[in-house]
């Protein structure tokens, strides 16, 4: 995957999980739990799906790392370059 | 291994759980005992008519918008849009006793007003304590127990308003004889006073259609009439569960929502654990359908909360079991006609709800529980006529359930719809990859039963 389409994965997940947000506003470097009205659950939810959609795993030691659009796909690209 | 997850009761929490579960992959069954969905909270037909039982309504009603709230939250998680429930909005709700009535809505502000109308002195103090319920974090799982009645003394000096905002709160979610948990306090004053109550048009089959069709599209397979005689756990941590009907099934873990003592009581263990004694609290419902519309008596309101005992004493609302059948002073009183739906229901249903002593019901024989079956109903009815009017001469079906069938169709101990009074707050066990969600718990309410299923499967099963 490219970091683009990495990025529009994490919007696809994020828009799953809250499908009633209006996504298409989002500041990629504000964090997201404000923005798209998301709680720790969400984050949990957000690990899950890259796991059962992409089977990319993320550490709760890495969980900070998805707080905004940017660092979650900057994040993530490595590890999702080869999906 | 047959499966990685077992859930033990398909009622709200364990349907929940096993959408949460199947959703993420996981190999998951819900063992039902019945042969019928919902637990607490299910329907049946009888003499021709579809009727409700468990759910008057659904509390922490949202509109759209609100997405932090409860409701939104539980939605999210499950993947079910919020305008598939198809919810409409109750039209007022009351609590009375005797003369003094206060009404609330889903739009708090008018209870505000009520309660600056009828108990002007309380105000300042009942505004205090709207912004320590609004500061207090209920979800934090290692919350310490604290006595409500203690926290509305500091801020409430009138008992009646105290009494008459703890009616509701307590019939519809409180374990505790007398007082309540703080914590549950607070989950029961936001789910229904600042948020407010609903219902779909079609009442309880259409939150359990939809759940069931969920979790059959996830994968998860619903097994019914299959109820689970013992739980053996295995060395290495796996799980044996022993059915009713001789079936063996292995799994890796069990998540029981069948309440902890009857958990625990599954597995063969003697409750060790002093601190958790069975719950009492239990309620008789009486279900008539009236030849006209309840509003035709006056009952204009969606869900009216009565207290006639007592009024002038300070022990007039006495939450606990009573010596008797029933307490036919006190109950609730729900007409599912009265939400604002957009189509009129035209049910003509009335539900009675009073406090009743379980010990009194499994110890009749068969005549005698019907005689007695018939003189509550007549008790209950005749008590309740100060609120409702007098419609017995309209009434063209009617019903009753008692503790006994809440035992029999829920296997709680005591009929006792609440669970235990101390709950089990973090959903884990002694016994290793055994947990517990549901009612003992302690999320109550149908939405926060369903957010204890997600939570114990997201916590114990996901994560």
């Amino acid at each position: 995957m490219t970091k683009e389409e990495v990025r529009q994965a994490v919007l696809d997940i994020i828009a799953t999980i809250a499908p009633d947000e209006d996504l298409s506003t989002i500041n990629r470097d504000a964090p997201l739990r404000e923005q798209a009205g998301l709680d720790s659950m969400d984050f949990l939810d957000i690990v899950m799906e890259l796991r059962k959609r992409y089977n990319v795993d993320v550490p709760e030691k890495d969980y900070m790392e998805l707080v905004s659009l940017n660092s979650s796909t900057n994040y993530l690209a490595p590890k999702m370059a080869d999906k | 291994m047959a499966y990685d997850v077992a859930i033990i009761g398909a009622g709200m929490s364990g349907l929940a759980a096993g959408i949460r579960l199947a959703y993420y992959d996981k190999k998951v069954c819900i063992l039902e005992k019945h042969s019928k969905i919902g637990g607490l909270n299910s329907y049946y037909v009888k003499g021709g008519y579809r009727l409700d039982v468990g759910l008057h309504a659904m509390t922490n009603y949202v509109s759209h918008g609100g997405r932090d709230k409860p409701m939104k939250r539980l939605l999210r998680q499950l993947r079910i849009g919020y305008d598939e429930l198809n919810l409409s909005p109750q039209i007022r709700s009351a609590i009375r006793f005797g003369d003094t009535a206060l009404y609330f809505t889903n739009d708090f502000p008018f209870l505000l007003s009520q309660i600056a109308d009828k108990f002007p002195h309380q105000i300042d103090g009942f505004a205090k304590l709207l912004a320590f319920i609004k500061d207090y974090n209920e979800l934090d799982l290692s919350i310490k127990a604290a006595s409500t009645r203690e926290l509305l003394g500091t801020y409430i000096s009138d008992s009646l308003l105290t009494d008459m905002l703890l009616c509701p709160l307590m019939f519809y979610g409180n374990a505790k004889q007398g007082d309540m948990d703080l914590w549950q306090f607070v989950i029961m004053f936001k789910s229904i006073f600042l948020e407010g109550f609903a219902r779909p048009y079609k009442g309880v089959r259409r939150i359990l259609d939809i759940l069931e069709k969920r979790f059959a599209d996830n994968g998860g397979q619903l097994l019914l009439k299959k109820g689970v005689k013992r739980i053996v756990p295995e060395p290495g941590g796996a799980i044996e569960l022993e059915l009713e009907d001789g079936e063996v099934i292995k799994t890796g873990k069990v998540i029981s929502s069948a309440g902890y003592l009857e958990t625990m009581n599954l597995c063969g263990e003697k409750n060790t654990d002093a601190e958790i004694q069975p719950g009492v609290m239990s309620f008789m419902e009486s279900i008539y359908i009236l030849d006209k519309p309840a509003a035709d008596f006056g009952i204009d309101d969606t869900i009216t909360f009565f207290n006639s005992k007592n009024i002038n004493s300070k022990n007039r609302f006495e939450y606990q079991k009573p010596d008797t059948l029933i307490d036919e002073m006190s109950g609730v009183i729900c007409c599912p006609d009265n939400f604002d739906y957009d189509t009129p229901l035209n049910e003509n249903i009335v539900r009675i709800t009073n406090m009743s002593n379980s010990d009194l019901w499994d110890s009749a024989d068969k005549e005698t529980y019907r005689r007695q079956k018939e003189d509550a109903m007549r008790l209950s009815r005749k008590e309740a006529a100060r609120y409702t009017g007098d419609f017995s001469s309209s009434i063209i079906f009617r019903d009753s359930f008692t503790p006994a069938t809440i035992k029999r169709y829920t296997g709680h101990i005591n009929g006792a719809v609440y669970g235990v009074p101390d709950k089990v707050r973090t959903g884990m066990t002694d016994i290793p990859n055994l947990f517990i969600c549901g009612s003992d718990q302690g999320f109550l309410g149908i939405v926060g039963a369903m957010l204890s299923g997600i939570t114990v499967a997201n916590l114990y099963a996901l994560k």
